[in-house]
């Protein structure tokens, strides 16, 4: 009884509750046994595409009920899975990188957040290889909002909040979203289909389930960080020796 | 200074500053500079108050100062009692202090004391951020670094012994029956422990899941890789028995044993035994008989319930003193001076037996004080509605 239900969802006769109620009765399907999806390649396709593509992204949620938000970042659904339109990803996805990677040229905090606990430990190691901050833990109330009080007296804020999931454990969105945007702080997220991507200012549409997808994000992340704080230290290196160059030529 | 009812030894001394004590170390300015402040502290900074919100309420200029302070003011007192001040050490000052400011309370945080400030004030984190503003932790924006960071450090380990566990299984080298980190005699933190380890306050809801978290890593075959790991959030527990003293046997001219159980105290009164182990079961008390010294069987229970819980009852000779108290009293004292006189005839598995019963405790119970506005210690005054 779902091909109607994803016949009317490729009609574009989308009502929610319908759909709520087509999923609901597949029941918790077994994320693990799969088969891996690959959709045929471009020509013209990066690095990152190839590898994006060749991965399991698109699986199947468990509480799944595509928010009406993501439907411009969906293809569709089939078989129970919402099919994620990766060529958009992959725009969405370099754009949220190039601006990780300005912020962190420019020495400034960078906040990874995580509530899922399935990747809270890779998600801190991570953080802990790029000389960045985490958080993947109880989100206390006033940890952005009443700062000065939680922390003391001149604390700096995170310039940039990177979330790897922006659902917390009870599949609503996290404090830290709505937070961020009354703080005016950046935010990039990893939305999936069941996530609410408004308030984010880099939404990247993409599976937050699977490990090897959160792995390749944040090998993604390390790497763009790493590379950024590199070359931050080459152009001070270079500006140092400029000006000695100058004082010493003068 | 912060602490009020703190005592302030200057006025004292400047009385007594014609008295002709020897101020030797400094001139007689910076002595009234310096004998004007507190060397004695109350107990407003026994509270630990662990992570204080906010930023540090003593700043590292203050306990340097403090400690400097401390330091001339140990002298002092060294010199006022006429002692060396080189080598004044903590039991001195609190010799010293108990008898220049004897205190009649009972509550050991209400009396004065003197002690290095590393002691008295908690300890607590400096700033967490540097001079650019970046925090130092990666956890910082947690809010409770220091357990998270613990959290993962734990879990790392557990991470790294699957791993082992996993390529000691792709050489078939696994077993079952791998070496296990022995537990016996040793207990984990208790949270106040864990939370003066971190310097943070945990709630209890963190400190189980901590606790869970650790037994979850030792559940797994392999976990001895990181014994060190685990034995560092583990205590020893000591065996009770073993901090009693137990006197050597002494033997008098006929080769005969002796032994003598040291005057104890119950409730102002005082005993001492001396125990023969000649074979008759005598017992004289202060001279007289114990029979005729005390009439209540209940006394003469007391004293007999060491020899019969042992099973030596004829086999000991006693001569008893005691002075003060009344008679229940006196029997306690005695008893638990033959007991302690006891100790050196026994083996380990005895003192052990007989601390378990209980017999080797002082009974530390006092005669409660009255308070005002009340007719004794517990009793109110007659209640009128009106």
């Amino acid at each position: 009884n779902f091909m109607p239900v994803c016949s009317l969802g490729l009609c574009g006769l989308h009502h929610p509750w319908l759909v709520a109620a087509g999923y609901s009765c597949s029941g918790p399907l077994c994320a693990t046994a799969v088969a891996v999806k690959t959709l045929p390649l471009q020509t013209d396709s990066t690095n990152v595409t190839d590898k994006i593509l060749n991965l399991p992204l698109e699986m199947p949620d468990f509480f799944r009920c595509a928010d009406r938000l993501m439907e411009p970042y969906l293809f569709g659904s089939r078989l129970d899975q919402d099919i994620i339109d990766l060529d958009q990803t992959v725009e969405h996805l370099q754009s949220a990188l190039n601006f990780t990677a300005h912020i962190a040229y420019r020495g400034s905090v960078i906040l990874f957040v995580s509530r899922r606990r399935q990747f809270g430990h890779l998600v801190e190691s991570t953080a802990q290889d790029c000389g960045e901050y985490a958080h993947t833990r109880y989100w206390q109330g006033g940890l952005l909002t009443n700062a000065p009080i939680q922390y003391g007296p001149g604390v700096r804020l995170p310039d940039l909040i990177v979330f790897f999931s922006t659902l917390n454990n009870v599949f609503q969105q996290h404090v830290g979203v709505r937070d961020a945007a009354k703080m005016n702080i950046p935010t990039v997220g990893l939305v999936d289909s069941n996530c609410n991507p408004s308030l984010v200012t880099y939404p990247v549409p993409g599976n937050d389930d699977t490990p090897a997808a959160m792995e390749l994000y944040c090998r993604l992340f390390k790497m763009t960080i790493n590379r950024a704080k590199d070359k931050r230290r080459q152009m001070e290196l270079l500006q140092g020796r400029s000006a000695v160059g100058l004082t010493t030529s003068s | 200074m912060a602490a009020s009812g703190g005592r302030t030894v200057g006025s004292f001394l400047w009385k007594c500053g014609n008295c002709c004590f020897n101020f030797n170390t400094v001139s007689s300015n910076l002595t009234r500079q310096v004998l004007s402040r507190q060397l004695c502290v109350s107990a407003v900074l026994h509270r630990k108050n662990l992570a204080a919100a906010g930023p540090e309420k003593f700043s590292e200029e203050f306990i340097k100062k403090q400690v400097e302070e401390f330091n001339i003011g140990k002298r002092h007192l060294a010199n006022m009692m006429g002692e060396d001040p080189e080598t004044f050490t903590q039991g001195d000052i609190n010799r010293s202090i108990a008898y220049l400011f004897p205190s009649g309370l009972f509550d050991k945080k209400a009396k004065p004391l003197m002690k290095h400030p590393d002691e008295v004030f908690p300890k607590q984190r400096a700033v967490q951020w540097g001079a650019d503003g970046r925090p130092f932790h990666f956890l910082f924006y947690t809010g409770k670094q220091s357990y998270y960071s613990l959290m993962h450090d734990t879990f790392t380990k557990a991470l790294a012994v699957e791993k082992h566990q996993d390529r000691l299984r792709g050489k078939d080298l696994f077993t079952q029956d791998a070496k296990q980190i022995s537990l016996v005699g040793s207990r984990w933190l208790l949270k106040e422990e864990l939370e003066e380890l971190l310097v943070e306050t945990i709630s209890e809801h963190d400190y189980a899941r901590f606790i869970q978290l650790m037994e979850r890593l030792l559940s797994l075959p392999y976990c001895s890789v990181e014994e060190d790991f685990v034995q560092r959030y583990r205590r020893q527990l000591e065996i009770q028995s073993s901090k009693q003293q137990v006197q050597p046997l002494q033997y008098d001219q006929h080769g005969v044993a002796y032994s003598t159980g040291d005057g104890k105290q119950r409730k102002t009164a005082t005993g001492t035994v001396l125990l023969r182990d000649s074979g008759s079961g005598s017992i004289s008390i202060n001279g007289t008989n114990y029979v005729h010294y005390f009439p209540v069987l209940q006394d003469r229970e007391q004293l007999m319930f060491p020899l019969h819980f042992m099973g030596v009852l004829g086999r000991f000779d006693m001569q008893c003193s005691v002075s003060g108290g009344g008679h229940s009293s006196q029997a306690g004292a005695l008893r638990l001076a033959i007991s302690r006189a006891m100790l050196s005839f026994l083996s380990e598995g005895q003192v052990e037996t007989m601390r378990q019963a209980g017999l080797l405790t002082p009974d530390p119970r006092i005669k409660e004080r009255k308070k005002p506005g009340q007719e004794g210690a517990r009793r109110k005054f007659t209640w009128k509605k009106r």
